[in-house]
């Protein structure tokens, strides 16, 4: 019928659960490289990690690998959602909640939200990075590094960006609360002994990630 | 004890006309009474006063047919959980409150008058792959093929979805995988449907899709207003069963 390449409605929520379960290692991965950065006044840790991170050629791989799934994730997001809206061309003039996943109503807003906050935090970091150069240079036994602790150290100081910082973060966390359990049940993941951890397990990787997160620039704009 | 009530209830005179809502005052209806017998009550006055009586789906009134709908004060099959439209009495409901019917909304499910909405496409997913082939012959031995108890169990379960529809109703995508995941894991769950289990749930997703219904997305709305608490696990081993087929 030449529909063949349409992928159904269940494979499209496949690809988003497997894809989005890679994007949470690659959070967790950012965070512990994040967390480097304190109790350090040297920056060594943070810096000589971002290095690696920079310039390892499997990571340089692994990097595109990483910017096709974030891209592929919002496009099947986009067209997920909007075939869901087509799906109910009228609505409800009284819509009581019964859903059991509240955030689940919010993904589209959340995943637009933090599409935005990922432009900032682009060109802020990694764009001046790898393509503008200017960051400064330190050195730690004979070798030199981008100093890019203290770049995240001066935004960080600013109030305006912490608070922003912040609010992005939450509305990350609120994503991942749905993102983490969604994905097992899209994968057929469902069972009366393990599904109430993996219920209980989102909730509290999402708070994991967001709280690790935001302690950061607390941290450093209190200090 | 009796109350008074105003429904705000959707006129549509047909599937192409725009539709409204209009108010109707009832009064001195019995708590005893059900929500379908004071449907009825308020039609005999509409009939009385030569007006056009409200069009709503209902046939057996006991729960177990899956006709009746209505979406009423945002909840498919009311303000109670675990029942139809049908079972839903006038004691749930205060005396002065205005409540709001709405039809199921849905693309697939377009409304044919009123509070009637064609729900065929629930049947075309049916045609697509929701039944079993046998050849026909002596009658076998109903012990003959060795079932496990747990999967009896879990497809009765399945089984008893009624096909209302609440579930689409419910979902803020108008999704049927509630509705569609029942029916493949009843005969998933059996050996004589596992025979057939690849083609059938590659078949009525696909049904399901092209039908305009929307996707998931685990919100499990569906799973708290079935009438039949049809569970969400059924959801899960139908992704299951369509990855299977998929890679065999």
């Amino acid at each position: 019928m030449g529909k063949s390449y349409i992928y159904s409605s269940v494979t499209k929520k496949v690809i988003m659960s497997l894809v989005g379960l890679f994007l949470i290692t690659f959070l967790l991965v950012h965070l512990t490289i994040n967390l480097l950065l304190l109790f350090d006044p040297t920056r060594e840790l943070f810096n000589v990690a971002a290095h690696f991170m920079g310039t390892n050629p499997l990571i340089q791989i692994f990097q595109w690998v990483l910017f096709g799934g974030f891209a592929l994730h919002m496009i099947l997001g986009v067209i997920l959602q909007v075939q869901n809206w087509m799906a109910r061309p009228k609505g409800y003039k009284k819509k009581a909640a019964s859903e059991k996943s509240l955030f689940s109503r919010f993904m589209i807003h959340t995943g637009i939200l933090i599409v935005v906050f990922l432009v900032i935090h682009f060109s802020d970091f990694f764009i001046k990075a790898k393509f503008l150069g200017e960051i400064g240079e330190i050195v730690y036994n004979g070798h030199h590094y981008e100093d890019m602790g203290l770049l995240v150290i001066e935004k960080f100081q600013m109030l305006g960006y912490v608070i922003f910082y912040v609010i992005a973060l939450l509305i990350l966390g609120f994503h991942l609360d749905h993102a983490f359990q969604s994905a097992f049940q899209s994968l057929g993941v469902n069972h009366p002994k393990y599904t109430p951890f993996i219920m209980g397990f989102s909730r509290f990787l999402a708070i994991v990630i967001t709280v690790g997160y935001i302690f950061i620039p607390l941290f450093i704009y209190l200090k | 004890m009796n109350i008074n009530l105003t429904l705000k209830i959707w006129r549509q005179a047909n599937q192409d006309a725009p539709g409204k809502f209009v108010d109707y005052p009832v009064e001195n209806i019995s708590t005893e009474a059900s929500f379908l017998e004071m449907m009825d009550i308020l039609n005999e006055e509409l009939v009385a006063k030569g007006e056009e009586p409200v069009a709503f789906d209902h046939d057996c009134r006991e729960g177990i047919c899956g006709m009746c709908s209505l979406f009423i004060n945002g909840r498919p099959h009311g303000p109670d959980d675990s029942i139809t439209t049908c079972q839903l009495h006038m004691r749930k409901f205060k005396d002065g409150e205005t409540i709001v019917i709405e039809p199921w909304r849905a693309k697939p499910f377009p409304v044919i008058k009123d509070l009637m909405v064609d729900r065929t496409a629930f049947d075309e997913i049916i045609q697509a792959g929701g039944y079993v082939n046998i050849n026909t012959g002596g009658v076998p031995d109903a012990n003959a093929i060795p079932i496990r108890k747990e999967n009896a169990d879990l497809a009765m379960d399945a089984a008893s979805c009624i096909g209302c529809g609440a579930c689409v109703a419910a979902c803020k995508n108008a999704s049927a995988m509630l509705f569609v995941s029942a029916k493949v894991s009843q005969f998933t769950l059996l050996p004589q449907g596992k025979v057939e289990a690849h083609e059938r749930v590659e078949n009525m997703v696909a049904k399901m899709d092209e039908l305009g219904f929307g996707n998931c997305t685990n919100t499990y709305a569906c799973e708290a207003e079935c009438p039949k608490d049809i569970s969400i696990t059924n959801i899960a081993r139908m992704n299951r069963e369509f990855l299977c087929a998929k890679v065999s």
